[in-house]
């Protein structure tokens, strides 16, 4: 069995809008494993990133609430201080962002951004930071990291401010990594650079990363394991052969048949009716996938859905998925 | 950048010749000349007389001929006459030239020594009641009318309580050079720069409290969040940056708005300076005397977008230029 780096408990974000609180995180309880890539699924809306950025606290703290423990080195990073997450921000624990131009100041030569986190974090000498950056620029995949430590973010391609980003994040070794789409705003070619970079940096390193993600196809090409979410809930966690072999929930059924196939070429390819509904729309009883799978009887679901484990370490949310069929026929092998 | 300079001051050459040609034809273009003052106060003055001045004084001449001249004299630094004082408009500019750029730098250092902590506190604390005092000072200063506040702070400053002098840049009977003196003129420029920096902040403020509200929700503040950068360096080192670029730039600009200022500010306080002379001349009809200073104004504008171009450049490296 493997160390666990982070274990989130119960975990409820909740955002005001209006005076009222609303969760886009709802009873999550996930465990991150040292050296393990933990991916999460789900469409646009659905809390991944969320459930991020309140790890390591960054909501604005006047309109967020946070309730559940997300355990980081025997600490309940939910109840420290701003100066105690500061401690861990940036040393412990990493996190990469998805834009990568936005990601980075405009007016900071990368070379301080990275340098940036030694400063608060380690006791480094300014050669010995400079030394270390250059290192890290190296270990990135940069070409001429002299060169590159004092050039400004605009004058970067969207591949190399990425990878900047990412030397930011593991400035300080961090044992865990949270990358937050890190390949959404990139070319797909440059995608594959990265996807391959982080791949190789997590075995270097060791770190355990939390990779939050919409793309079946990062998912499949990093993952160890995946928590599919909807509706800020886990409907479906198991491990990444599991889940793209037999997947069960028909949320996960759905995203999976939505991927076009090469090997079919006439297909048309599978919709998921509606959207993910707004944050003060979103049903809080009974399975919240229901009004997208209309044709689902309503009796095939679980009044309080839970998450079961169907066989070992395959976990589904609701019955449904025992009745759950495509309306339009078969399903892709 | 030492080439980019010397192209935007090349750059000035053409707009300087616009702007001449401009000014000369508008002054030409007014009601009268200078002569036609003198007749109405001097009855010794015939017509006979007057046609032989303006033959003299080559009024009659072709437009082109008397423009050709007038800028020739302006190269060679000479302004010309002034009709009413009856001495050359260098002489006539030169000390109040100073006094103007004087009360003009001590109202800009005033201003943005009074703007940029205001706007720094109404930005970060956005919504505090702080905030909020701030955002009710710079509306009712952008509401009030330079002149009539100017006239109160005099009413109130000059007269009632008697802190600062009502007129003049400096005590008369003091001799040039000494401490008292320079601390006289430091007492004559405070009201009115005080006055004027009051008014003009608002637009510092209210820009730097914009800019640094939408700074602070930006991704690369998240970044350095992520980084465990301490709150205080968040600012100093991230979002006060970012949100001093378009402040910077309007450095540059503000000169031109301390001109139009500088009209109604000297002209309350009796300060003797280039706006108090403009406003005079221009109701005296001294044209030599005004197209000269609406020259000066034009290529103050200009210097100033240049500084902001320059200071743009040197603070913001997206817009280096090469």
């Amino acid at each position: 069995m493997k160390r666990s780096v982070l274990q989130i408990e119960s975990l409820r974000v909740s955002f005001r809008i209006q005076d009222e609180y609303y969760a886009a995180v709802d009873d999550v309880s996930l465990t991150v494993h040292e050296n393990e890539v933990l991916a999460i699924v789900g469409e646009s809306g659905c809390g991944k990133s969320a459930l991020a950025l309140s790890i390591i606290g960054l909501h604005p703290p006047e309109r967020t609430k946070l309730e559940g423990t997300v355990v980081f080195k025997g600490k309940n990073l939910l109840t420290q201080s701003v100066q105690a997450l500061n401690q861990i921000r940036g040393k412990d624990i990493g996190m990469v962002f998805q834009d990568p131009l936005t990601a980075l100041n405009p007016l900071m030569t990368v070379g301080k951004q990275i340098e940036e986190s030694m400063d608060y974090h380690t006791t480094l000498s300014t050669a010995e930071k400079r030394n270390r950056t250059l290192e890290l620029l190296e270990q990135v995949g940069i070409s001429n990291p002299s060169q590159t430590y004092d050039r400004y973010p605009h004058e970067l391609s969207g591949g190399m401010r990425q990878r900047i980003v990412i030397a930011i994040a593991i400035a300080c070794n961090p044992a865990l990594l949270i990358a937050d789409e890190p390949t959404t705003a990139l070319d797909v070619t440059i995608q594959a650079q990265i996807i391959s970079l982080l791949k190789n940096l997590q075995q270097q390193l060791n770190t355990g990363i939390l990779l939050i993600t919409h793309d079946l196809g990062v998912v499949a090409e990093m993952a160890d394991r995946v928590a599919v979410m909807y509706g800020g809930e886990i409907v479906e966690l198991a491990d990444v052969h599991t889940l793209f072999t037999r997947p069960l929930h028909p949320y996960t059924r759905s995203l999976l048949q939505s991927i076009p196939s090469l090997q079919t070429p006439k297909e048309t390819l599978h919709v998921i009716q509606g959207i993910v509904p707004p944050l003060t729309k979103l049903p809080r009883t009974g399975c919240r996938f229901r009004s997208r799978i209309s044709w689902i009887h309503e009796s095939k679901h679980e009044p309080h859905p839970i998450l079961r484990e169907v066989e070992p370490n395959h976990w589904v949310r609701c019955t449904c998925y025992q009745h759950f069929y495509f309306p339009d026929g078969g399903e892709k092998a | 950048m030492v080439k980019f300079i010397l192209r935007r001051i090349m750059m000035m050459i053409p707009q300087l010749f616009v702007l001449s040609v401009l000014i000369f034809l508008l002054a030409k273009a007014m009601p009268g000349d200078a002569l036609t003052g003198q007749l109405a106060n001097n009855p010794k003055m015939d017509a006979q007389t007057l046609a032989e001045m303006r033959e003299k004084l080559g009024l009659n001449d072709p437009l082109y001929v008397q423009y050709t001249r007038w800028i020739k004299n302006l190269l060679h630094g000479d302004l010309g006459l002034s009709y009413v004082h009856q001495q050359p408009v260098t002489d006539l500019l030169a000390g109040r030239m100073w006094n103007t750029i004087l009360l003009s730098l001590c109202i800009l250092v005033l201003t943005y020594a009074i703007a940029v902590p205001l706007g720094v506190i109404s930005g970060r604390w956005q919504d505090s009641w702080a905030d909020k005092l701030i955002v009710g000072y710079s509306y009712v200063s952008f509401a009030t009318p330079l002149f009539i506040f100017a006239l109160i702070m005099l009413f109130l400053f000059g007269f009632k309580l008697g802190w600062f002098p009502t007129g003049g840049s400096v005590d008369i009977q003091l001799e040039e050079g000494t401490f008292d003196y320079y601390i006289s003129k430091l007492n004559h420029l405070l009201l009115p720069s005080l006055s004027g920096a009051l008014i003009s902040t608002v637009g510092i403020i209210q820009y730097l409290r914009s800019e640094i509200i939408d700074t602070k929700v930006k991704d690369f503040v998240r970044t350095a969040r992520a980084k465990g950068v301490p709150e205080a360096k968040i600012y100093s080192r991230h979002i006060l940056r970012n949100s001093f670029l378009p402040i910077a730039a309007f450095l540059g600009y503000e000169i031109t708005g301390l001109i139009g200022g500088s009209v109604f500010l000297e002209s309350i306080f009796s300060y003797p300076g280039i706006g108090q002379l403009f406003l005079q001349s221009i109701m005296q009809r001294d044209y030599s005397v005004v197209t000269a200073l609406v020259m000066i104004s034009g290529l103050a504008t200009l210097i100033g977008t240049l500084l902001s171009d320059i200071i743009l450049s040197v603070v913001d490296p997206r817009i280096r230029i090469e």
